[in-house]
């Protein structure tokens, strides 16, 4: 079978994002999805920490210290771009305005449980920034992840055992074996890597997966 | 008249007590009160409980002033950063409290406090560590949780311009808490790059309005410090 490696991950979400969508990519992986949206899509970037409009990064040395994402890198502001505060920020989130998030995780839940925010260890000094808002504020939750764990365990599981960051929120997921939809009867399967059978991803995965032919790819 | 300008950063912080409640504004560097934190670490307050989105970034801010030991409990969202080392440091030897709260529900206590808000329900951490022992409500289709606002004695905040009745502008996403803070303190002191007459700045580009501010001083691009 041929893995998608973190490009490509991001690549096939960036497919799925329609034009006009507001969209909000959080800190790390999902970032490479901005690399990827189509460019004959006009999509509006929104960052937690208070500006819609995230173009390009600035070149090396047109760097302004006041011009931030989120994850605390240097970007620049499209054209048509808006700056507001953290409040505003958060409403637009909150308030169901985002069409998008786009969020790492430890483990997802066949219920659609997020859990990306907390190991659980106890010594571990914890930090949630503004996923728990995301997963219960964009319309449409997407998170993208590698489907195994270092030792080969599946992210997607029966019950998160990590901390959740939110219960039922998850409406898609992107790993580097496959896509799969959270809906209420259950997973189901919507593409799946080159030279993997739906058998072998099921047993890989460890939880009832629906096939793809119920739901034709996207 | 009404004149806000405050000449140092030292004079606009010299009533601070101990055991004030300051909200300190910035994320990461952008918006961050450098001058202001300086000077309140050679104030020499202490068992303060600050309120920021991070719990500082390398040595300098507000992990200068966690590194001074003055900071008895910290609220915010994201402590944990590679160059946290005050922070970690002081939190696992237990020399501080943290009361870790999603960033939405940070912003939004601290807005409650400025706008007079009671208490208020929100969706995010229902069914999450965060919540739990507080109140929950189903309204509608959802689950909520009831959480209070963030009062606070003294509000530290970063501006871009001003004028002498504390009418504030800000520079791109420097503004981030900036505004919500300045409403939610008894008593608020904005540092500014520029100040200028009244009238100069247009008002419907003011952003804070003058009533949230009680001091402003201007900080020096030349004497940056820190």
């Amino acid at each position: 079978m041929k893995k998608l490696d973190r490009n490509q991950i991001a690549a096939r979400v960036a497919r799925d994002i329609p034009d006009g969508a507001y969209v909000n990519l959080g800190i790390g992986l999902p970032t490479l999805v901005a690399d990827h949206l189509p460019k004959d899509r006009e999509i509006i970037l929104h960052s937690e920490n208070g500006v819609l409009g995230i173009g390009a990064r600035p070149a090396k040395g047109m760097e302004d210290e006041d011009l931030i994402n989120a994850g605390k890198e240097p970007v620049t502001l499209l054209k048509g771009g808006a700056f507001f505060h953290h409040a505003d920020s958060f409403g637009m989130i909150r308030g169901r305005h985002l069409d998008y998030c786009v969020l790492g995780a430890f483990q997802v839940s066949v219920a659609g449980d997020l859990a990306n925010w907390h190991t659980g260890a106890p010594d571990a000094i914890p930090a949630v920034g503004g996923a728990m808002d995301l997963a219960v504020g964009a319309k449409n939750v997407l998170v993208m992840m590698e489907h195994l764990t270092k030792d080969g365990k599946s992210k997607i599981v029966e019950r998160c055992t990590y901390p959740l960051t939110g219960a039922h929120c998850v409406n898609r997921i992107y790993t580097d074996l496959a896509v799969i939809d959270v809906k209420p009867d259950g997973l189901h399967v919507v593409d799946i890597v080159e030279g993997l059978s739906f058998e072998e991803l099921q047993r890989l995965s460890g939880v009832p997966l629906k096939p793809a032919a119920a739901s034709k790819a996207a | 008249m009404i004149d806000k300008f405050i000449a140092t950063a030292a004079e606009a912080l010299a009533d601070v007590p101990d055991g004030a409640t300051v909200l300190i504004g910035g994320f990461g560097n952008a918006g961050m009160p450098a001058e202001l934190i300086g000077a309140l670490i050679a104030q020499g307050a202490k068992h303060l409980t600050v309120v920021n989105n991070n719990a500082g970034n390398a040595d300098a801010g507000l992990a200068a002033l966690i590194g001074a030991k003055r900071v008895r409990k910290i609220i915010c969202s994201f402590p944990r950063q590679t160059d946290s080392w005050h922070f970690d440091k002081a939190f696992r030897a237990g020399e501080l409290d943290l009361e870790l709260v999603p960033q939405g529900t940070l912003a939004e206590r601290i807005r409650a406090a400025g706008a007079g808000i009671g208490a208020f329900y929100t969706p995010t951490a229902f069914g999450t560590r965060l919540a739990e022992g507080k109140e929950t409500r189903r309204i509608g289709e959802r689950d909520y949780v009831l959480e209070y606002p963030i009062h606070a004695d003294y509000a530290l905040i970063k501006a871009d311009r001003a004028d002498r009745w504390g009418n504030l502008t800000y520079r791109m996403t420097a503004r981030n808490f900036g505004p919500i803070m300045a409403a939610a303190a008894k008593c608020t002191v904005a540092q500014v790059r520029e100040t200028v007459s009244l009238g100069e700045l247009d008002p419907e580009l003011v952003v804070t309005p003058g009533i949230f501010v009680k001091r402003v001083v201007r900080i020096s691009p030349l004497r940056k410090v820190a």
